[in-house]
């Protein structure tokens, strides 16, 4: 749970005289509204402060665990979820927030819900739900990329071809070589943008990498029980032969690197491309058409506009999409040595204390100071621009967040996302690049 | 939750494909603590501009269409944020029923649990509607599953479980409830429990 999703989850509770069912198996945190900035001081927006305290008597009347915004393992729900060992393969998630279908890359059933149904899930621990379709999306090759092509730049890919709607009324899981080399940061990235492409969840068998991520956190269970979980656990995958409602493949050996350019995740190119023209884009389709006129408009944008021509005003690193260790890691490998171009606004938002401490370890919050990105606190951040870190009107950024809306980041603000990497060259460069030539 | 049983309203065409929740309700409005008052901020970034003005062309300024209750849209309406808040705000402003081809999962459920119906129509039905009639009044029957739009009837498909929610206003968690036995046998049979470490 969150504190923006919950208030009227919980008030219902309170007016219908009703309790949390399985306060055990509800965890909360402060995500959407929090500061980046110094948390010591109090929050100058009054309303986000209300809501925040909101959550915190909300968690302490009916008992349920908060890590507030002073908790070493507070964070975006979806990093500290998994982080934490609260993410089990075969577990049933729920979370008021789309993007939880993140913990689907440990072969949970994990989708977000709305505030009714959320009070549902407090009151009752249940919820009806119809079954959805089955969707396989195999991933082929990849292995031979390096840093410069990302699970980012595939989920980006698979959105581009099958649409915002391409994985409507359907589960999708991932299978293939390419996924199982991943590790489970990058699986994360995957099945988090599964709601991009209209899908309920995303979801990955659980292997001996899922297991090895778990073993040993918070609240992973230990030794022999672990052991005994992973016996079971190993039975979660599908049959050989298993019927798929839908079917798609991608080879992923000539992908390159991906940029959004319009108003939705669907709307994305390769970065050593162009702006494609409304009519390249919709191929026929009217209504597709006229949604890539508008995004062009709102975008201020050409078609025919190479993309390593487009200048960037602000870079913002971060979201439940890519904020962990690796990517982190990879974004300050782009940086190290090097600065941000005068032109450009970056800052490097962690997905939780805990990455943050981790990345303190390694320096990397050294190496993107001195190359003049803001290093801050976690929490969602200019993801989605309810907290102060917001872009004005007109100011392009380079995200590594999961949604390019209109207004998303910032009534005006002009959004293109991009993996962790793509980001943090783009810092430099004040623009586009095709990081495959990064040095 | 109020019944629904059947409205005559004419619609307020919105003729754009792919509408997110972004749009129906931006982020800076989902600070409010209650499910009331977000209709004066329904499509707040397409209503006005940035000093606050109403804009001219925007169908929801037009006088022409005001105090319709039926929404008339297009394709994947709702994509986006799970945000319960797009439900509230559409309904706050008084739409009680919402018109088009498709619908994001998560957006659909959230009207379920708020007494919005949606109807989904295939897209010619939606063109003829967006080219002929919005100026029409449009007679919708849930219990029929019914659109009268002057003498021609178009029939439209709903799950009977949500239907029977609708028709019948029915709190879905009082109907859980009653199934508590069950719910304390699965669990008794499938002993969770985080903090103890007892997986079983």
């Amino acid at each position: 749970m969150h504190e923006v999703t919950s208030p009227q989850a919980f008030d219902g509770l309170r007016i219908n005289e009703r309790k949390v069912r399985r306060p055990d198996l509800t965890f909360a945190t402060v995500d959407h509204n929090v500061p980046t900035t110094n948390r010591s001081l109090p929050i100058v927006d009054q309303i986000s402060s209300l809501q925040i305290k909101a959550l915190e008597n909300n968690c302490k009347e009916f008992g349920i665990k908060l890590f507030d915004i002073h908790d070493k393992y507070q964070g975006i729900v979806h990093v500290i979820g998994p982080e934490l060992g609260l993410t089990l393969p075969g577990s049933t998630i729920v979370c008021g927030d789309s993007h939880t279908s993140t913990h689907g890359a440990f072969g949970s059933l994990a989708f977000g819900i709305g505030t009714s149904e959320v009070e549902h899930v407090l009151a009752t621990q249940c919820l009806w739900m119809k079954k959805s379709k089955n969707f396989e999306i195999v991933l082929n090759g990849g292995l031979k990329q390096n840093q410069a092509v990302t699970s980012k730049d595939v989920i980006l890919n698979i959105i581009r071809k099958i649409g915002t709607s391409g994985g409507s009324g359907s589960v999708i899981e991932y299978k293939g070589n390419y996924i199982s080399s991943l590790t489970m940061e990058k699986r994360m990235t995957i099945c988090n943008m599964s709601i991009e492409a209209g899908a309920r969840a995303g979801l990955v068998a659980p292997d001996d990498v899922t297991f090895e991520y778990l073993r040993g956190r918070v609240y992973t269970p230990k030794n022999e029980l672990f052991d005994q979980q992973i016996d079971d656990w190993k039975n979660l995958r599908s049959d050989n032969g298993a019927q798929y409602d839908k079917t798609f493949s991608i080879d992923i050996d000539n992908l390159a690197p991906q940029v959004t350019w319009g108003t939705n995740p669907a709307m994305t190119t390769d970065v050593d491309s162009a702006i494609p023209s409304p009519d390249e884009y919709s191929k026929g389709n009217d209504d597709e058409k006229k949604s890539a006129i508008k995004a062009l408009e709102y975008m201020n944008l050409k078609p025919g506009l190479p993309i390593t021509d487009i200048s960037v005003d602000r870079v913002f690193i971060g979201s439940c999409t890519n904020a962990r260790l690796e990517d982190l890691i990879e974004a300050s490998n782009a940086v190290k040595g090097k600065k941000v171009s005068s032109s450009v606004k970056a800052m490097v938002v962690p997905g939780s204390q805990q990455v943050k401490i981790a990345a303190e370890k390694l320096g990397l919050d050294k190496i993107f100071i001195n190359a003049g990105f803001e290093w801050r606190e976690p929490g969602c951040s200019m993801c989605l621009g309810m907290n102060p870190d917001i872009l004005q009107a007109g100011e392009r950024c380079a995200s590594t967040s999961n949604r390019n809306f209109e207004g998303r980041q910032g009534t005006g603000g002009r959004t293109h996302l991009v993996s962790p990497f793509m980001a943090a060259a783009a810092a430099i460069a004040g623009k586009f690049v095709d990081v495959r030539e990064w040095v | 939750m109020e019944p629904f049983k059947n409205l005559t309203s004419k619609v307020v065409p919105l003729d754009i494909a792919n509408i997110d929740t972004d749009q129906i309700i931006p982020k800076q409005f989902l600070k409010l603590l209650g499910k009331t008052g977000y209709g004066e901020y329904l499509f707040f970034n397409w209503r006005y501009d940035q000093q606050g003005k109403p804009l001219e062309d925007f169908v929801l300024n037009s006088s022409l269409f005001s105090g319709r209750q039926i929404l008339l849209t297009r394709e994947n309406f709702g994509i986006g944020s799970s945000r319960e808040h797009a439900v509230w705000a559409l309904k706050d402003y008084g739409f009680k029923v919402i018109l088009g081809v498709s619908f994001a999962d998560i957006f659909y459920n959230n009207c379920s649990k708020n007494g919005v119906l949606v109807i989904k129509m295939d897209k010619n039905t939606i063109e003829d509607f967006f080219s002929s009639k919005t100026n029409e009044n449009f007679e919708i029957d849930l219990i029929q599953q019914q659109i009268k739009i002057n003498s021609k009837v178009f029939d439209f498909d709903i799950d009977p479980t949500l239907k029977s929610y609708l028709v019948n206003g029915l709190d879905e968690i009082s109907k859980t409830l009653e199934l508590g036995n069950h719910i304390k046998k699965y669990e008794d049979k499938h002993k969770v429990s985080v903090e103890t470490e007892s997986m079983i």
